[in-house]
């Protein structure tokens, strides 16, 4: 599959070079259509974001997924504040695939990730609402013949000056027969009611009582339930199983291979028959030729690589040269490892097959492709494919590749009625599409007073866009991979960053929450630390000093250092840390306190974090998924990595690869600097801050650099 | 010159006989079933009751694979042992043995080609089985699935593999003939010796061996240690052994895998209570107590729970805080177990032990059980966890259930880990 | 066939004795607000209470009821604390992706039902068998103690 189409990150350059101004200039396509849409029961139809029916009922259709980042609520909120309406009044629904409607212009694709969905809606969204106002008050306006100047709108109805009024739903019919204005006005922010409000994320309160339904509690007549298991080796096939043994266990159907042999489903009346089922089946599998592989073979052809020269993402001065001639040298090698996303809903796919089409029932971050995919497996046209995306249980970037859709149709195919495939958590971990692992070669010169004078950063590792969305992986140069390392809110004399692409064996890898930043700002964060230390300098100091013409990095970095009382004595064994950084179009600074006790053992005390990212929608939402991101972030910068043996995942379930608990999460503080600036990312910021910050506290709690997470695995105890 | 030819004669016979008794084939003597021998199906199932009681599937069995057809690997101090194929099969499997070449086998450790067999295998205690007992058991084996499939060949250091070399061995630890009742003692009491000592062969593990790797009844059932797992005393000794359990205690172990305030059973005894001893009647089950009660005391190995009574989360805070996210899932903080009686840790001896032996190897290695409820497990822990983690997490689980300061460090940890088996790749 | 007692209702389910509550809950009664997320007792995402204690029911085989009630997340509210802990989860916003919350709820109920007034350490002990990937821990937290003071 080719997606060759503009990149987020491209995009982003182009607004951030236009204050924002690309947004603002978005093209609608709804907007751009002669007529609205309109249907036999009279529902209003203006674009593609809004419906009114003839009884008022309003249904935003989502254009983004929900993934528990609070965004149906986010794009309630646009929408109601224009078309003034109250969130409890507005019914929400996934959009179905559609590029032509519901592409994300940022990222190229109809997506979900990236933190970009309020950057991409906060125009979109507001515009197509006021569009439906407009219209529905013009439609009122001329039933009663007045200026529609002279009308307003308050909670769905319609006041003209002598105060007579008409819902939204009895013009309805009328207002789709008028032409959609080419243009409209939007809300100037001083008079927003509900945008800037702590307002009550509408999907809570099914998630309370448990009547949310996510992609793995869908329930078809005649379904039955099917469990997978997939080569434990990539590229891998099935040699041998004992379908008969799986037959006789009770409540087993079905016993389905795929055609290519990587995968078999047992499949029965329910989870546990397909579960004991594929015991028995006891499927065994050539590992084919990576069965030599492991994370030590990997790593050191990744190190052979990273010695040669890479792409040049970042040339600015003669950086080798400074660093050579400087006072001081500093060069260090970091390594991030593996990671698995694992998020709480494992994967699942609900899929019934028939021979004119098909029905898939899931949550996907991209149900286009999850469409192409089982149009590409069973053979049928794309458009008789119908997608009913659901909420999901977590995604954390898992739920942007369709490798388990891909499966789920390979083995639905062979199936008359509708089946639901459930991986075990076994399976998810283990066949993931990994967080890249990274090596990344770094070294910086300081001057006699401990001024930077030159940095060079080489960045080896995999290319998810290369695979991914090959048409934004131009010249060898992967933009997601050296995001945060070329460009720093730093001011340095001589800078080089270059990539050196390396792709691992037998590891599938993707995007993983925080993507390139949440590597790339664990080794800069670190490295100025080092650098710091170097310089003999207290390391909020030290970055002071080359934020002179940065005032929101400065402003966030002063706040969260005042805040958390930098500088203020801390019993021995104690440590703040701090990070500083510019992602997803926010800025945001996090001063982490933690002690390590006498067994080694890292404990968290407290997070004071300080954002801003500009106008912003919903700040308790910002503030949730600053609070959740951090703590995933910290969970997998002290405990995770994934590792092979003989070709094959030795991780496999929470036992193995730990998750925080409660009982080991800091006190966080979130302060949010208020201003007009266009909206910036929030959803993997915490995620991205956590490991630096942590890096950096238990340096100052102990002592040790540590270069390489997970962070619990690698501090040497008894300090 | 006369008797230096003597000297060379008697030398020479010694050499004969010793040559002889090495190396002259085994002999094979016929058996017949007594008149009081069962036929027909209830024969086979009388010889399924007695495979159980003798648990010959659980060494018999790969993991992962076909009952009875062997395979499965015995790692001892001299080198790699793997339990053969004894499905019906004729070439792989005992098909085309005898009957008289299967009691042989039981009774004096000779495989169907006369060549001595590994004591691994438990002759030693089944040489004291009757020949009905042991021909019910043939019978029974005649009906397993015929598995065509061979086993890897053994690999022993020398002299190890010298298997003539057993002959010795047998003479000095193997009985001549079957179980002899005890006139002194009653039914019940023989009945238990007789599933203690011959089918249950309980002493292979539980009593300690002498130099020559013979179990040193001197010390009988006082307790050993067993490819890293500790069998734990069994005489009626009331700190040590079993002195402090009721007989309903022990009788509710046997044939479920845990007793009320002792806990549950783990890695090779909940193997031989999920394979084997949990089939036994009661009426069984009671012989076995009134038997392992008559056991003299033996002041050996571990003590079972000690008194501490102190809090102890406030002295092993890390311990404490491992067990709430990693452990209290299915033992609760409490440790009476979540849902599930064979959670429950409180009493259990494992716990109690200061060294953490056992402890050690469930937390490195995990363990599982077979029950009337299905599977209970529990997962090797040691991966995501480092040594100290896991000393601190063993210290708090021995003070906070087994009632006892213990001092277990991270370097017992590693070498506990260094014995787990090596990962393989395996399908999730 | 076997009876179950869930939520006040019985049901009749004809299934294997060995066969987890979580999988009858879900597949064979269609109540899915019980979700699976590990399978080994290790993420709390399927918690249920039986006869009033928080079990796992991805390992509780339903052969080991014997008659014992079920409550699940569907029925929680019919509780005083069940509703107490909902409303602070609605009030304080704890929710993210929310696949962890039933378990995490019905965790947080059992705790107070048996420690009406809970201190963070007796939070750390009833609730650190509950994963939260969203990292909602700091607002369970603070949502328990307000439940708890309601
Ligand atoms: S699903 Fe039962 S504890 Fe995770
Ligand atoms: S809210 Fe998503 S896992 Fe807890």
């Amino acid at each position: 599959m080719g997606y060759d189409k503009p990149s987020r990150r491209f995009i982003l350059k182009a607004s951030a070079a236009a204050g924002g101004g690309l947004l603002l200039g978005l093209h609608l396509p709804s907007l751009a259509r002669a007529g609205a849409e309109t249907d036999a029961a009279g529902e209003f139809m203006p674009n593609a974001f809004v419906r009114i029916d003839t009884r008022g009922g309003i249904t935003l259709i989502s254009p983004h997924a929900e993934v528990g980042q609070g965004i149906y609520t986010s794009s309630a909120m646009l929408i109601g504040e224009e078309l003034e309406v109250g969130l409890n009044q507005i019914q929400i629904e996934a959009a179905p695939p559609d590029l032509k409607k519901y592409l994300d212009p940022l990222l190229g694709d109809q997506a979900t990730g990236g933190s970009v969905s309020t950057r991409a809606d906060w125009v979109r969204l507001r515009e197509a609402a006021a569009v439906a106002r407009t219209m529905l008050i013009a439609a009122a306006a001329k039933k009663w013949n007045v200026d529609p100047a002279t009308c307003r709108a308050e909670r769905g109805v319609i006041h003209d000056a002598t105060g007579r009024t008409l819902g939204y739903g009895d013009v309805a019919a009328d207002a789709a027969q008028l032409p959609v204005p080419a243009s409209v006005k939007l809300k100037d922010p001083s008079q927003f009611k509900l945008i800037g409000t702590d307002a009550k994320r509408v999907d809570t309160p099914s998630k309370v009582n448990g009547s949310a339904i996510y992609g793995i509690d869908i329930m078809r007549p005649n379904m039955r339930f099917g469990t997978v298991a997939i080569t434990p080796v990539k590229g891998g096939k099935l040699i041998g199983m004992d379908e008969a043994a799986a037959r006789r266990v009770l409540g087993v159907r079905d016993v389905i291979r795929t055609d290519a042999g990587d995968a078999v489903a047992v499949i029965g009346d329910h989870m546990w028959a397909a579960k004991k089922g594929l015991e028995a089946l006891n499927p065994k599998w050539d590992p084919g030729e990576n069965g030599d592989v492991t994370l030590e073979t990997i790593v050191a052809a990744m190190d052979k690589a990273s010695q040669n020269k890479g792409v040049v993402a970042k040339n600015k001065g003669d950086a080798a040269t400074a660093v050579k001639g400087a006072a001081t040298q500093v060069s260090a090698l970091y390594q991030s490892p593996f990671l698995s996303h694992s998020p709480m809903e494992p994967l699942n796919c609900t899929l019934h097959v028939q021979p004119d089409r098909a029905e898939i029932w899931l949550g996907t971050q991209v149900p286009v492709r999850a469409q192409k995919a089982v149009a590409a497996f069973t053979g049928l046209p794309q458009d008789k494919v119908t997608v009913y995306n659901q909420l999901m249980g977590g995604a954390f970037g898992r739920r942007l590749d369709i490798d388990s859709v891909e499966v789920a149709a390979a083995i639905a195919k062979h199936v008359p009625y509708p089946v639901k495939l459930v991986w075990t958590r076994e399976e998810d971990l283990r066949h993931d599409y990994y967080r890249p692992y990274y090596y990344d070669h770094v070294a910086a010169g300081l001057d006699a007073d401990g001024k930077v004078v030159g940095r060079t950063h080489r960045v080896t590792g995999s290319s998810i866009y290369a695979r991914w969305a090959p048409g934004a992986f131009k010249n060898g140069l992967d933009i997601d991979a050296i995001e945060c390392a070329a460009e720093t809110p730093y001011e340095i004399p001589a800078e080089y960053v270059d990539y050196v692409r390396d792709e691992p064996r037998a590891m599938n890898t993707s995007w993983w929450r925080g993507v390139g930043p949440t590597h790339n700002l664990f080794v800069v964060e670190s490295f100025i630390d080092e650098l710091a230390y170097a310089a003999k300098q207290d390391p909020v100091e030290f970055r002071r000093g080359m934020l002179k013409n940065n005032p929101r990095a400065l402003a966030v970095l002063n706040l969260a250092a005042e805040k958390s009382g930098w500088g203020s004595p801390l019993p021995r064994g104690t440590g703040r840390g701090v990070e500083l950084q510019f992602a997803f179009g926010s800025y945001l600074c996090t001063v982490l306190e933690v002690s390590v006790g006498p067994s080694g053992e890292i404990n968290l005390h407290r997070a004071v974090v300080a954002i801003d990212c500009g106008m912003t929608v919903n700040p308790d939402t910002v503030e949730a998924q600053i609070q959740g991101g951090l703590i995933l972030g910290l969970s997998t910068a002290m405990y995770n990595e994934i590792t092979l043996t003989g070709g094959a995942i030795d991780q496999s379930n929470f036992h193995d690869y730990r998750a925080m608990r409660i009982n080991e999460a800091p006190k966080i503080e979130v302060y949010q600097i208020r201003n007009s600036e266009s909206p910036g990312g929030i959803g993997e910021t915490g995620t991205a801050a956590a490991a630096p910050a942590l890096g950096n506290a238990l340096f100052a709690a102990t002592g040790q650099r540590l270069r390489h997470p997970p962070f619990a695995r690698r501090l040497v105890s008894g300090t | 010159m006369k008797w230096l030819g003597l000297v060379f004669g008697i030398v020479g016979l010694a050499g004969l006989a010793a040559a002889a008794f090495f190396f002259l084939p085994a002999g094979l003597t016929p058996v017949t079933a007594s008149a009081a021998q069962p036929t027909g199906t209830a024969l086979i199932a009388r010889g399924e009751y007695l495979a159980k009681a003798a648990d010959c599937e659980a060494c018999h069995t790969n993991p992962g694979g076909h009952p009875f057809a062997g395979g499965r690997a015995f790692n001892l101090p001299f080198g790699t042992v793997y339990a053969p194929n004894i499905t019906p099969d004729h070439d792989h499997g005992i098909g085309a043995w005898s009957d008289a070449e299967f009691v042989r086998a039981l009774h004096h450790g000779v495989d169907r080609e006369g060549d001595d067999l590994y004591p691994v295998f438990p002759y030693a205690s089944y040489a004291l089985l009757s020949d009905d007992d042991a021909l019910a058991i043939r019978a029974y084996l005649a009906t397993v699935k015929p598995v065509a499939a061979d086993v890897p060949d053994n690999d022993l250091k020398f002299p190890f593999n010298q298997r003539y070399l057993m002959r010795a061995w047998k003479l000095l630890f193997v009985p001549g003939h079957p179980y002899q009742p005890d006139s002194s003692k009653d039914a019940t009491w023989n009945r238990g010796a007789y599933l203690v000592e011959a089918l249950g062969h309980c002493g292979e593990c539980h009593t300690p061996r002498n130099v020559m790797q013979g179990l040193d009844n001197s010390k009988k059932f006082a307790g050993a240690e067993q490819v890293g797992w500790l069998a734990y005393n069994l005489t009626s000794d009331a700190d040590h052994g079993l002195g402090g359990w009721s007989d309903a205690q022990v009788a509710q172990y046997l044939s479920t895998g845990h007793a009320e305030g002792h806990g549950p059973a783990s890695g090779p005894m909940a193997e031989a209570i999920g394979y084997s001893l949990r089939f036994l009647t009661q009426d069984d089950i009671h012989a076995m107590v009134a038997y392992l009660r008559s056991i003299p005391p033996q002041p050996d190995g571990p003590p079972a729970v000690g008194r501490t009574t102190s809090p102890v989360a406030e002295k092993n805070p890390l311990g404490a805080r491992l067990f709430v996210e990693a452990c209290a899932g299915c033992h609760l903080p409490s440790g009476h177990g979540r849902q599930s009686v064979w959670a429950g840790l409180e009493g259990s001896h494992t716990t109690g032990d200061p060294k953490g032996t056992n402890l050690l190897q469930v937390l490195t290695q995990g363990t599982e059980i077979k029950t009337s409820q299905g599977l209970m497990f529990m997962h090797s822990f040691a991966s995501a966890y480092t040594d100290e983690e896991l000393a601190a997490l063993a210290n708090y689980t021995c003070a906070q259930f087994g009632q006892r300061e213990c001092h277990i460090t991270a370097e017992q940890v590693r070498k506990a880990r260094a014995k787990a088996p090596a990962k393989t790749a395996q399908a999730g | 066939m076997k009876v179950l007692s869930i939520n006040g209702q019985l049901h009749q389910v004809d299934v294997p004795d060995d066969m987890p509550l979580l999988w009858v809950l879900r597949d064979v009664l269609g109540m899915t607000g019980t979700k699976f997320g590990c399978g080994i007792a290790q993420c709390g995402a399927c918690t249920v209470h039986l006869a009033g204690e928080p079990v796992r029911s991805c390992l509780l085989p339903v052969g080991a009821i014997d008659g014992r009630p079920v409550t699940t997340i569907e029925a929680i509210s019919q509780t005083a604390n069940g509703r107490k802990i909902q409303e602070a989860w609605l009030d304080k916003e704890v929710v993210q992706c929310g696949y962890c919350q039933s378990g995490q709820i019905m965790s947080a109920t059992a705790l107070l039902n048996q420690n009406p007034h809970p201190t963070d350490a007796d939070i750390d002990a009833a609730m650190s068998g509950n994963i939260c990937r969203c990292g909602t821990y700091v607002r369970i937290r603070a949502a328990i103690h307000a439940a708890a003071s309601a």
